[in-house]
């Protein structure tokens, strides 16, 4: 008896703790990383205007998402993993979002006087 | 009983590690790691209140933002980054050799994991101390000053560009440190053949915990280093 | 009955397998956890009622003739920490919820026993350092800790205050993980989502909000205590910072924190009312799906505290649309609860009068909120003593009612013994009575002007604060007789069996006290939840041998 109170349908689920990534893909995400690191250190030297921000960011995103997804085996992860970070980053994008608005509307309405 | 004999011996034993809540392997791996992650998501609401102070400050105040992150040394802190992945790819190595039942490995790998870390805090010292003597740390010492010695512009924001500096790199480097204490623990009980193929949760959890950490530092350096580098001129 | 003749062999429970102080202090068992939290959770709430009980004495009498200004300060400040910290947000979670969870769910205990352990540890860490605060003058700065008052100005003990609370807010972010990890894995077999107790439901939603929100107020006490230790600038503007900054922080996990405080009560309501209805919740999926809606939209209002700020009025029309649509969930329930009376088998045993209690005193103090979630209303009201009725409405009609239910509920579970039903009914009533008494006045206080954190006002007011100080005498009886009477029982009081209240759930299938591994066997759930054709209903037993 399995004993874990999961519906039935996880138990077609591979057995996730037996997944091993397998070493050349580490060594590849590795290189990405490190190539990506330099990419961002070179291109803040070069004046793109307000993009210079976009363009380190993305790639930090990037970044970011291969090592949640091969360093940390999200990919080969259950959909409650997936969901876990996935709630994570929404709500990290809430915090911020919504106190943008404030920031960004404030200067809309002026103040009586001024 | 030598290690290595101990280990084949709990590498036999399919309830090796299993607490007695638990109904199986499988259960108890799951939960853990369910339990990391949901930590792992608190962690990105703590450090998510600095960013969001971050950006807020840097709309606001772009050029003093600009002016003291140049201040920083890029080079060094590309560097340190590069030595921080390499940890990372340790990290994701020994867990690895972990799951293959590879004992020597795993205790190779996070050593070197180690001392990568080591170097990376080793490098953090340097630059806190440097900017230390520069009198860049906020307080009651901190002065701003130009390249030609002169009163900058912009003391205050300067300041809060350093206060979040400091914030962030430091709830970074304190998580490191943490870090580097359980990763000690678990070198020694790697050591000992504590872990199997079967059973080596503490080390994958550990390893989701310092890559979350490498994560974090993917997103500083961007943002604390590389403001306005090619020397346009914020306004 | 059966009349023992011979001496009763106590069957082994949790509460005797091992003895000594370091069998409690060191125990894995999620029951005995819950019982350590008890002691400390109830201690505090004295606390904060002594403190509650100094503030409506100074204002009984409109001059500030008890209290000088600054000290009066300090009394509301500790009042509002020690409650909400300390008292409020542990409560029902730490208390019912880790007793409670693992034996509904038919589990052995929570999935991190060890950590449950360490969170209690953490508790006691923070409420130490709370205590050694209040016993050496306390801080000044509102549990609202605005800045730059709090960061540069105030002298009262702003740093260790905001270290006791950063402390605390681990052990809920170590609880919340828990029960999250703990009902997604560890339930019986057979007791899929949907078969899940109210209950359950509820702590799932409180522990979401405890994962996602106390990491920031963490973060914001941490810059906090930064700012005002090391004189550097986030929130005050001398330093280049933003005050308002520090509001949006705070009151991003302060309003989902009423949230915590709330929705664990309501989830002890679902179950009184069912069970004293004798009736399944009435629209289950749309209880259990509320506590996720006011847990997802609870994380969206938080800038309706922030009205008169300097907030921007654009955000704080979206603020305030969003605050309308927070209600809708929680009216959902209210309906539901009703409807799960309407020609229910009602018996109106104590958990059962706090519980109709809860749903007039929350609908009021629900709809207030509303008022408030206005803007132009807002702008009147904020800061007044409407503001204080309000939120204590909900909290103490809403939370502390749900908390005093389930403890009424739960009490034969926990201990195997039954309180004494004519005192618990009559404090129920003194209770209800007290509190309206203590805080109606208040609406209209409020709405005539009186503002709050003052501890002198205009002779005008006089009458309605000399009832309200009035009701909080006869509200602070309405709390004592409980603590005398639940102590009176475990040494008097009728043993109870294993389903004393007919109810249904995994918890009254096994003794009353649980042994430690709470099942001889796991049980396997084959019924949909709220199966009342299935239960057992003893009055008592009396086990022999």
């Amino acid at each position: 008896m399995s004993g874990q109170g999961k519906t039935a349908a996880h138990g077609k689920h591979e057995n996730h703790a037996s997944h091993i990534v397998p070493v050349p893909v580490y060594l590849a995400v590795f290189a990405t990383l490190i190539v990506l690191t330099w990419v961002t250190a070179y291109v803040s030297t070069v004046d793109l205007g307000p993009l210079n921000i976009y363009v380190a960011l993305s790639i930090a995103v990037f970044k970011a998402s291969l090592v949640v997804l091969f360093f940390m085996h999200v990919k080969y992860g259950t959909r409650l993993t997936k969901m876990i970070v996935g709630a994570g980053l929404f709500w990290l994008v809430l915090l911020l979002f919504l106190v943008m608005i404030d920031i960004w509307t404030r200067s809309w309405m002026g103040v009586p006087g001024r | 009983m030598d290690n290595e004999t101990l280990m084949l011996e709990h590498e036999q034993d399919e309830h090796y590690g299993l607490q007695h809540h638990f109904e199986n392997q499988e259960q108890q791996k799951d939960a853990s790691t369910i339990g990391m992650w949901t930590f792992l998501l608190t962690e990105i609401m703590f450090f998510g209140g600095l960013f969001l102070a971050y950006f807020i400050y840097r709309q606001w105040y772009p050029a003093a933002f600009a002016a003291a992150s140049n201040n920083t040394d890029l080079w060094l802190g590309a560097a340190n980054t590069t030595v921080l992945i390499c940890s990372s790819l340790t990290m994701a190595m020994g867990v690895h050799a972990a799951a293959l039942g590879k004992r020597t490995m795993l205790v190779l790998f996070l050593v070197l994991t180690l001392m990568l870390g080591g170097i990376f805090l080793g490098v953090k010292a340097y630059e806190y101390h440097d900017k230390w003597v520069k009198h860049e740390i906020p307080g009651a010492h901190f002065e701003c000053r130009d390249e030609k010695g002169a009163p900058c512009a912009d003391e205050q924001h300067t300041q809060l560009f350093f206060s979040l500096y400091f914030g962030m790199t430091g709830l970074h480097a304190s998580h490191m440190i943490i870090g580097f204490g359980i990763l000690l623990v678990l070198i020694v009980q790697s050591w000992q053949g504590k872990f199997t193929s079967g059973w080596h949760t503490p080390i994958e959890m550990f390893g989701l915990y310092w890559h979350f950490v490498d994560i974090v530092w993917i997103f500083l350096f961007p943002l604390l280093y590389l403001i306005d580098r090619s020397g346009r001129g914020l306004h | 009955m059966i009349e023992a003749k011979y001496p009763v062999r106590e069957k082994k429970n949790y509460l005797n397998a091992e003895h000594g102080l370091m069998s409690w202090l060191l125990t894995k068992d999620h029951k005995r956890i819950a019982i350590l939290y008890l002691y400390a959770v109830t201690f505090f709430f004295v606390i904060g009622g002594l403190f509650a009980a100094l503030i409506r004495l100074e204002l009984a009498t409109p001059a500030g003739d008890l209290l000088d200004s600054n000290t009066y300060n300090k009394v509301f400040t500790m009042h509002g920490v020690i409650m909400i910290f300390f008292f409020l947000i542990p409560s029902i979670p730490a208390i019912l919820g880790n007793f409670l969870i693992p034996l509904m769910i038919g589990a052995k205990d929570l999935a991190f026993p060890r950590i449950n352990l360490i969170s209690w540890y953490i508790y006691m860490v923070g409420g130490l350092i709370g205590t050694f605060v209040v016993c050496t003058g306390g801080v000044d700065t509102g549990w609202t800790f605005y800045t730059p008052f709090s960061s540069s100005y105030s002298n009262g003990y702003v740093v260790l205050t905001a270290l006791a609370a950063f402390i605390n807010g681990f052990s809920s972010i170590l609880t919340g993980l828990n029960f999250i990890v703990t009902v997604h894995r560890m339930r019986a077999p057979g007791l899929t989502w949907f078969r899940l107790p109210l209950f359950v439901w509820a702590h799932y939603a409180t522990s979401a909000v405890m994962i996602l929100g106390t990491p920031v107020i963490a973060v914001t006490l941490f810059l906090l205590m930064l700012e005002r230790g090391l004189h550097i600038g986030f929130f005050d503007p001398a330093y280049g910072g933003d005050p308002v900054l520090f509001q949006h922080l705070f009151w991003f996990y302060s309003h989902p924190a009423v949230y915590i405080m709330i929705l664990p009560s309501m989830g002890v309501i679902s179950e009184v009312i069912s069970t004293f209805s004798s009736k399944k919740p009435f629209g289950y999926t749309f209880i259990a799906f509320s506590s996720v809606a006011i847990a997802v939209f609870g994380f969206l209002v938080w800038g309706h505290h922030l009205f008169v700020s300097s907030q921007s009025a654009y955000a704080g029309m979206v603020f305030s649309v969003l605050s309308y649509i927070v209600a809708i969930p929680s009216a959902v329930k209210i309906f539901n609860w009703l409807a799960t009376m309407y020609k229910g088998n009602i018996r109106l045993e104590t958990p059962m009068l706090y519980a109709i209690g809860f749903m007039g005193l929350f609908t009021i103090g629900g709809l207030t909120g509303l008022f408030l979630a206005a803007m132009g209303m807002d702008v009147h009201l904020t800061d007044t003593y409407f503001v204080v009725a309000h939120f204590h409405y909900v909290m103490v009609g809403g939370a502390v009612t749900g908390y005093l239910a389930g403890l009424h509920f739960w009490w034969p579970k926990m201990t195997g013994r039954m309180y004494p039903q004519g005192w618990s009914k009559v404090s129920a009533i003194m209770v209800f009575t007290g509190f309206n008494l203590t805080f109606f006045p208040q609406f209209l206080l409020g709405y005539m002007g009186m503002p709050r954190r003052y501890h002198v006002y205009p002779p005008e007011f006089a009458v309605l604060n000399v009832l309200s100080s009035a009701g909080a005498s006869l509200l602070g009886i309405g709390f004592l007789i409980p603590g005398i009477y639940f102590i009176w029982s475990l040494k008097y009081g009728k043993l109870a069996g294993a389903n004393p209240w007919g109810a249904t759930g995994l918890e009254w299938q096994t003794a009353s006290p649980p042994p430690t591994e709470n099942f001889a066997i796991t049980p396997v759930v084959t019924h949909e939840a709220y199966d009342y054709s299935t239960v057992v209903h003893e009055e008592e037993v009396v086990h022999v041998g």
